[in-house]
């Protein structure tokens, strides 16, 4: 996960223009980093791309807006890493 | 073209959906079109920003068409464009479009237009995948896509 998350955190970073020291694994992307939905088209797009695999943000959204899930559950930096390790995983395997 | 209601595309010369690629042709109105009265006058130009527009719609319906006409394609992010030479009335210009990525609801295509094989201007354009908004949208552009030559029937 760790590595993941640096990852994650260097594209956030460089794509939001947010200094590194302020991404943290328990940083909310929207509420703690301000980091809106255009701005997270860049980031999934560097994520797709650094991963291999294609962030199925369409269903999180409908997901969230159904009120079946919680933002947290995809925008807190572990929870969105735990769910890229995932998707490798399941690319992979 | 159409300037004043933003028809830039006459044609759609290619179209390979499984390579994520196409190909528009737009005839740049001649001088005596209204934009060029004050774009400039006595120095007629197309204005850069109709290129960036032109590439957007190709791209546009590169989405449009791969999704089968039930996702529109909105204009979310312009990267790096550049704007080469100018672009004069009266001007056949081309536009390609190729999908560099397609995510989920939304697509990183790369964009070019030439002018008489010369590039006049390039960008990394970034296109939302929404859902069409409805019945009579859907209608209009599948017709308009058999106009252009997209789709042979509406």
């Amino acid at each position: 996960m760790s590595s993941t998350f640096d990852t994650v955190a260097n594209i956030i970073a460089e794509t939001c223009d947010i200094p590194r020291d302020k991404i943290t694994p328990d940083s909310h992307a929207i509420d703690d980093l301000g980091i809106d939905s255009l701005d997270f088209l860049d980031i999934a797009f560097a994520i797709d791309k650094a991963f291999g695999i294609k962030l199925p943000l369409e269903q999180w959204t409908q997901e969230v807006n159904e009120g079946k899930a919680s933002t947290e559950q995809y925008f807190v930096l572990k929870n969105l890493c735990e769910r890229i390790d995932g998707l490798v995983a399941a690319k992979g395997g | 073209m159409k300037l004043e209601t933003f028809e830039l595309v006459d044609r759609v010369e290619e179209f390979s959906p499984a390579e994520g690629r196409i190909r528009a042709h737009g005839i740049v109105p001649p001088t005596e079109s209204k934009v060029f009265e004050g774009h400039f006058p006595g120095y007629p130009l197309l204005p850069g920003v109709l290129l960036i527009e032109f590439m957007a719609q190709t791209a546009g319906w590169l989405v449009l068409a791969r999704g089968g006409f039930n996702q529109l394609g909105v204009l979310a992010a312009v990267r790096e464009a550049k704007l080469r030479s100018a672009v004069l009335p009266g001007a056949e210009i081309t536009a390609e479009a190729e999908l560099v990525h397609e995510g989920s609801g939304y697509a990183v295509i790369a964009a070019r237009v030439f002018n008489s094989q010369k590039l006049a201007a390039d960008a990394e354009l970034t296109l939302r995948a929404l859902p069409v908004p409805n019945e009579e949208f859907m209608l209009a552009m599948r017709k308009r896509a058999q106009v252009l030559g997209l789709l042979v029937q509406a």
